[in-house]
């Protein structure tokens, strides 16, 4: 099957689908619009959002919270998360003393920690962190854990004889041996980190997209509401694919400091 | 790497490991350096989960905010399975419907199941309705995904064999497909019901007047930590024993195919 072809037909599904829409809500008003936007109601709401703005600010500022506080949340969770996970993968000791509090902590859905995160820290930034903290911990420690266990035995006896000193160690032999896993897990963090953040706004935010979803829930606003799930989805799928570069530039770096080595 | 741990060892590391979270946690919370209204110690969650199940707390027991969540889960899961198993089979078999729905479905994944929250309040209100659309897009795309994958990766030869004796597309589907991408199915159920009860949570929280997410919700604003952390005890029970059951399906299926 032809590349050209697949994208021939996605690219027509699209065309249909936007055909579909157009009858079905301006053409026929077979859909009402209080039910699902027009295109152009969503196209007038897109345009309010960035021009005029819609919660107290422009779409432009939504944007920013969210991507600052995922960004924030996410690099924290991972700096305490990868380093868990070589500890745990690499100390038979550490697992055994940590794994059980890992496995007590781990069933409870990340978004059940957002009404403890508002009793404790309200509606600030630093609820919204620890929320997306708890959510996007779990998965970077979980595929650290296992992309250490899967470095081969040999590499790591070799190292131990030569005598490779503690740091070197983890620098060079655990981070890369584990580096593909490491970076699955930075996926699924990330993934997590969107999604809890998206609720934890819906719950209570004064800005943020999640905010403005909220809000044109309230106000019955459908082209508004699309307009939020479309910028969640598009920078959700923006912060996945940089990640993706940065993990193709690593693992390239990997490969050839593996081979130099 | 050091090496492995004999199992008495092993037990005792991790009796020490959980016996200082729950003497840090009580020492917090009893030190008077959090206030006891934030952070209540462990014995008191299990005198407020004693409590919670006879009183009721925001319209009803622990209990019945359970079954109500419940209920919910297996209505968005079930249809979830219903639709995403037998479209992801579809799609392994026909090309054409796989180049249209796998397009629309990569952009739609990007979108998380909670933002989808306000449209399902507006489209099926924020009693039963709501809520469960929101556990379908949490648990749909495992399901579909790996119905899909399994169909995919079927040894060609059989379903080649399958062509040449003029078998029929729908039987394929049923007697090749979907026996041998039983394994992936299992693995996308379990990985489903996940998301979904996750989701659910989340959905619980912003609309619903029933359920333990808005058992939580209630209590949030009432300032009454001790049920919080209950209701986030009692999801996370709930969600092993779902992830413990369908782990025996998955057992007793794989068990059933090796034999046969």
């Amino acid at each position: 099957m032809s590349m050209r072809r697949r994208s021939a037909v996605g690219l027509a599904t699209f065309a249909v689908l936007a055909a579909v829409w157009f009858m079905l809500t301006t053409g026929t008003g077979f859909v009402s619009a209080g039910r699902f936007p027009t295109p152009a109601d969503t196209w007038g709401a897109a345009i309010q959002a960035m021009m005029r703005g819609y919660g107290d600010a422009t779409l432009l500022v939504h944007v920013l919270q969210s991507l600052k506080l995922v960004a924030l949340g996410f690099l924290l969770s991972i700096a305490v998360g990868v380093p868990l996970g070589l500890l745990m993968g690499w100390s038979r000791t550490a697992e055994a003393l940590l794994n059980p509090v890992f496995m007590l902590l781990r069933p409870i859905p990340p978004l059940a920690w957002i009404p403890l995160a508002i009793l404790w820290l309200g509606l600030s930034d630093a609820a919204k962190m620890l929320v997306i903290f708890f959510a996007a911990f779990v998965p970077s420690v979980i595929n650290t854990h296992a992309g250490v266990r899967s470095i081969e035995k040999p590499m790591l006896e070799a190292a131990a004889m030569l005598g490779t000193p503690r740091l070197r160690f983890v620098l060079e032999v655990l981070v890369p041996g584990a580096a593909p896993m490491i970076f699955t897990g930075l996926r699924l963090s990330l993934q997590a980190s969107w999604t809890t953040l998206v609720a934890a706004e819906l719950v209570g935010a004064l800005a943020g997209l999640g905010h403005l979803l909220n809000l044109a829930q309230q106000d019955l606003y459908p082209g508004m509401i699309l307009v939020g799930m479309i910028s969640v989805a598009i920078f959700g799928a923006l912060t996945t694919a940089l990640l993706g570069a940065i993990e193709r530039r690593t693992l390239v770096w990997v490969r050839i400091k593996g081979g130099a080595a | 790497m050091t090496g492995a741990l004999d199992p008495t060892r092993r037990f005792l590391l991790g009796a020490i490991g959980l016996a200082g979270f729950f003497s840090f946690w009580a020492f917090l919370a009893s030190s008077g350096l959090v206030g006891k209204a934030f952070l209540p110690g462990p014995l008191d969650l299990v005198d407020r989960l004693v409590s919670l199940s006879t009183n009721a707390f925001a319209g009803g027991t622990l209990l019945v905010h359970l079954y109500s969540s419940l209920e919910r889960f297996a209505a968005g899961y079930l249809l979830a399975v219903a639709v995403g198993v037998p479209l992801g089979l579809l799609m392994g078999r026909f090309r054409l419907l796989d180049d249209i729905v796998s397009p629309l479905f990569d952009a739609i994944r990007f979108i998380a199941p909670i933002a989808w929250v306000p449209f399902a309040a507006l489209w099926f209100g924020t009693g039963f309705g709501g809520p469960v659309l929101i556990i379908f897009t949490g648990a749909f795309p495992p399901c579909l995904l790996n119905a899909y994958r399994g169909a995919r990766h079927v040894d060609p030869r059989y379903i080649e064999a399958a062509e040449m004796l003029g078998t029929p597309s729908w039987r394929i589907i049923l007697e090749v497909l979907l026996p041998a991408s039983v394994p992936a199915i299992v693995a996308g159920l379990r990985i489903g019901a996940g998301l979904g009860w996750q989701s659910l949570v989340g959905a619980e929280l912003i609309v619903a007047s029933t359920g333990v997410g808005y058992m939580m919700v209630q209590a949030q604003s009432a300032v009454s930590t001790s049920t919080v952390m209950v209701g986030m005890a009692a999801i996370g029970i709930v969600g092993v024993l779902i992830d413990v059951a369908l782990r025996g399906l998955e057992a007793r299926i794989h068990r059933r195919l090796g034999r046969a």
